[in-house]
């Protein structure tokens, strides 16, 4: 039977608030545990929550970049649970009347296709602090730094299809929200966490199968397996006569499968009710309107603007800007070389390569745009050679240095004396007798393939720096004087 | 000296008649001497008061001194002192020292008021006898075998008892009025919002707001002005322009349309009482004052709605009392679950663990509609009640409670015939409206309360009307103990 996967995400993304979404303290990562909790967060008796207006700034952008329903009234709820990370016994999220409303977004394939998913809703809540269960003997340890930092969750409607198309929404989102610079999108430290709702039901099928809970994957790339091995594992039950239980589960990397967590049996009842220590929140127009024209040029927007402004293809602008980092990179590079073509090779090659070997982001680019444009500027005009244009490159990755210092540091300028050529050429045809005779005996259609041999030669006496195109052109017309 | 009035008190001391130091030590040597037949205090704070009234009396030499400089009083201990104990009468917070001042400490600090220390009361304010206590009931100065109301017992017998001229109070269902009313003393309630709930433990945070409890209405009146005020710590403050509630107190009463609403006058309320408040109303007609019959309908419904939306809010206000923090730790917990269940359970009192587990209820899956959401509903309906009163007249009279001060012991092990004690005072908290509590008179030598309740931030009005009375009666000055 052939079988259809149902895939509904719900993100959650730090919003990047310079304080928490109820209290004053500060949401910087990694201070010392527990430095970073102030009394609201430590649930002090007496102590009240007050609203944070720059998470609610981040919410409506959001709103607006998503062509989403603004929820001009939106109210906190509490939602109450005990655990230790917990310290009011309830968490304030937002619940039937959330700050962001239905909306959609087109999403991009490998294919070249795209998709619209459907936004459910998007809501204002607090995080949790962490319970930490090493190095306390047998004890666990509280850090409340995390505690009462903004969270926006984004809730999609079951409307992915494969893994594939989970992890290009998943990536929608983190450009959308790094654009609005309402987060720093950075899934290693817990900014972008995702919980992924996985289904499958036979091809044709209207009625949704029994869903599963991923919870807490944190990488595009355990989004894409973790719902790959989930599929698989509901598919083999279903196929073995087997039902799925409703329940949550968490991805195993090492093991490339998924566990049971908990089952639906076992949960909680919340008892949310609206908090009445806040009230309900009250948008007016102008407010929303001003932040709709605060809003930057966003992907879709500047993918079109890629694709007519610098002729690129789809696949190219959709590629620059997926971040918006590497699309202002790009442009800043265009904008000093005017050359968007070897831009683009340049940018999606090798800064592409040297950053994924360095493990790092466009913003930490050893090479900055500048430099890269001045290497450009060179290579457009002849002055180096590619092969030689990369060694370029490679020094520019150690000093701050533009190409035409580098160039004339190192003397790298490409050999276009066609006198100089023509003699080297000479020499070589001379001290290199029988390679000549073979080439004068070979078939037409093997010679140019043996020039090679002559090419490599002289590359080598002029150390890489005769002109490729002139030494060619010149090679020949010697050789094919000789037949 | 302990029988003057917060007015002769500020009087005395700018006229050296005695000093912040002298009245202080009077006070602090008195409740040693008298308070445990009270019981009123669960701490003094004689350190504290003593360097408190030592730098107002340089402040008062200096000729620089704010409204309430020098003046002793005392705060429930419900409200956070820094420094102080704050024990909400619990075992729970029995070794509870907050590092902050609520913000109507800090307000009373600034305006120079010296603190004698925190008053007793039922645990975390719910109840009306000051039975609850964790540290043994309360006892009334007119009568030590009966109660003196609750929840703020404590606070109306030590200004009772002449132990303090006033002291601090929450009410969130009658807390200040009806022990007010049962001791004999001027109580407060704010319009919900007018003082900061910044640092007072929460009961039920859409119902709790604090006030004075003074002898006179004039005293109310001075602590108010120094309460009272927006506070950006406490996302329910209204942001209304600071006031000097002492100003207008003389206004006449002539042309004062007073409601009588007849649903105050019906069964179970003591006939003795009716008469008090009767002879009441005759003495506002000499004033000037027209009276009339009102209809509150839905008063009956106010008791149910009340003991669902406060206990609701208790269940999860309370949950961070989970004996991880701060507060009471139950020895040697076997796991988390232990560890919760016995701090809980030993650490709370039965009235408290009553209403966790009713809210609770309240809020589960199934019960929600039927009881939280209906009790909305009804309080909708209780506001728009006096909505539609306040049209007609400008404000409304009635008996604070409908029997004086019961016997100790009778009511606590019947909990709705306690409830029932607030009968006339919870609607008010309801709809958020200002309600005070003035003495009237006696039966059988137990004081009778006159409830005087105003419209939204009527504050000034109905002390003024207080007022008023008080200058042609002398019930709030007789005393229950000898002078």
């Amino acid at each position: 039977m052939e079988w259809e996967v149902v895939i509904g995400l719900e993100v959650h993304v730090q919003l990047s608030t310079k304080s928490k979404l109820f209290s004053g303290a500060s949401t910087r990562f990694g201070a010392e545990p527990n430095t970073q909790a102030c009394a609201v967060d430590l649930a002090m008796p007496g102590t009240l929550p007050v609203p944070n207006e720059e998470a609610f700034r981040c919410a409506v952008l959001f709103a607006l970049a998503m062509n989403a329903h603004i929820g001009k009234r939106s109210v906190f709820e509490r939602k109450n649970y005990f655990y230790p990370d917990l310290p009011k016994g309830y968490q304030t999220t937002q619940l039937d009347q959330p700050i962001v409303g239905a909306g959609e977004v087109e999403i991009y394939l490998a294919d070249g296709s795209n998709k619209t998913v459907r936004l459910h809703h998007a809501h204002l809540e607090e995080d949790a602090g962490k319970s930490l269960h090493e190095d306390f003997h047998g004890m666990s340890g509280i850090d409340l730094n995390r505690a009462g930092t903004p969270l926006l969750e984004i809730v999609s409607e079951p409307d992915m299809r494969s893994a594939a198309e989970a992890v290009a929404f998943l990536k929608k989102i983190h450009s959308i929200v790094t654009y609005l610079d309402i987060s720093d999108g950075d899934m290693s430290q817990g900014s972008m966490r995702c919980d992924a709702n996985v289904s499958v039901r036979p091809k044709g099928e209207a009625k949704l199968g029994t869903r599963t809970e991923l919870k807490n994957i944190n990488s595009f790339r355990f989004v894409e397996r973790a719902i790959k091995a989930e599929a698989g594992r509901q598919i083999d039950a279903l196929e073995d006569g087997g039902n799925i239980v409703q329940e949550t589960r968490l991805y195993d990397v090492d093991k490339d499968e998924t566990r049971s967590l908990r089952s639906k049996e076992a949960a909680n009842d919340y008892r949310y009710f609206p908090c009445p220590d806040l009230l309900p929140v009250v948008l007016s127009n102008d407010y929303i309107e001003q932040l709709r024209h605060q809003l930057p040029e966003l992907p879709d927007a500047k993918t079109a603007r890629f694709r007519s402004e610098y002729s690129l293809s789809a696949y190219d602008a959709n590629l620059l800007t997926q971040e918006r980092a590497t699309a202002d990179y790009f442009e800043t590079v265009c904008r000093v070389c005017n050359a968007p073509k070897l831009a683009v090779n340049w940018v999606t090659g090798e800064i592409s390569a040297l950053l994924k070997r360095r493990e790092i982001t466009i913003s930490q680019s050893p090479v900055s745009p500048e430099q890269l444009a001045s290497l450009i500027v060179r290579i457009k005009d002849n002055t180096l050679s590619s092969k030689i244009a990369k060694r370029v490159f490679d020094a520019m990755t150690k000093s701050a240095d533009m190409a035409d210092d580098i160039i004339q540091k190192h003397g790298y300028i490409q050999l276009s004396d066609s006198r100089v050529i023509e003699k080297m050429v000479d020499e070589v045809i001379a001290t290199n007798s029988s390679q000549v005779e073979n080439y004068r005996k070979a078939d037409e259609a093997k010679r140019p393939r043996m020039m090679g041999y002559f090419v490599g030669r002289i590359m080598k006496a002029s150390s890489g720096q005769a002109n490729p195109k002139l030494l060619n052109k010149i090679l020949k017309e010697k050789l094919d004087a000789l037949l | 000296m302990h029988q003057l009035t917060i007015a002769e008190i500020i009087l005395g001391l700018r006229r050296k008649a005695f000093s912040s130091t002298e009245l202080t030590r009077h006070l602090l040597d008195r409740i040693q001497q008298l308070d445990s037949g009270f019981n009123s205090f669960i701490t003094v704070t004689e350190e504290l008061a003593l360097a408190q009234a030592k730098a107002a009396d340089q402040r008062l030499a200096s000729g620089e001194a704010p409204a309430l400089c020098g003046v002793p009083i005392a705060h429930k201990d419900i409200i956070c002192t820094s420094g102080v104990r704050t024990s909400c009468a619990s075992k729970m917070l029995d070794n509870f020292v907050p590092p902050y001042n609520a913000t109507i400490v800090e307000n009373l600090n600034a305006a120079g008021a010296v603190t004698l220390g925190k008053t007793n009361m039922d645990e975390f304010a719910m109840g009306s006898s000051s039975e609850s206590s964790y540290y043994g009931p309360v006892k009334n100065p007119w009568n030590t075998s009966c109660v003196p109301g609750g929840s703020s017992g404590g606070s109306a017998a030590a200004v009772a008892a002449l132990l303090a001229p006033a002291s601090t109070a929450t009410d969130t269902g009658g807390s200040i009025r009806q022990p007010a009313a049962l001791t004999n003393t001027t109580g407060l309630k704010p319009t919900y919002g007018r003082v900061s709930r910044w640092g007072i433990v929460a009961y039920a945070s859409s119902l709790d707001q604090a006030g004075p409890i003074a002898r006179t209405a004039e005293d109310a009146a001075y602590l108010l002005s120094a309460m009272a005020g927006y506070d950006p710590k406490d996302a329910t403050s209204l942001n209304r322009p600071q006031t000097d509630f002492g100003k207008g107190l003389n206004k006449a009463l002539t042309g004062l349309k007073i409601g009588i609403p007849t649903e105050y006058f019906g069964e179970g309320l003591n006939p003795g009482i009716a008469d008090r408040i009767q002879e009441a109303l005759r003495e506002y007609e000499q004033l000037g004052a027209q009276l009339q019959d009102i209809s509150l309908p839905h008063s009956k419904l106010a008791i149910p709605a009340y003991y669902v939306i406060a206990p609701a809010e208790a269940s999860a206000n309370l949950s961070r009392f989970d004996g991880i923090r701060y507060g009471y730790r139950c020895q040697a917990p076997e796991d988390l679950r232990d560890l919760y269940r016995r701090s809980r359970g030993e650490g709370f009192g039965e009235e408290v663990q009553r209403r966790i587990l009713v809210g609770t209820y309240a809020l589960s899956a199934g019960y929600y509609d039927a009881y939280y959401n209906k009790a909305q509903q009804v309080r909708r309906l209780i506001k728009q009640d006096f909505a539609s009163a306040f049209e007609q007249v400008d404000v409304i009279m009635g008996p604070t409670t409908p029997s004086p001060a019961f016997k100790l012991g009778t009511k606590s092990a019947d909990p709705v015939a306690m409830y029932l004690e607030d009968i006339y005072t919870i609607a008010t908290n309801l709809a958020g409206l200002p309600g005070m509590s003035i003495p009237c008179g006696l039966v059988d030598n137990l004081p009778v309360g006159l409830q005087i309740t105003g419209n939204y931030l009527d504050e000034a009005r109905i002390l003024n009307i207080a007022h008023r009375y008080q200058q042609v009666t002398n019930w709030h000055t007789a005393s229950a103990v000898a002078v």
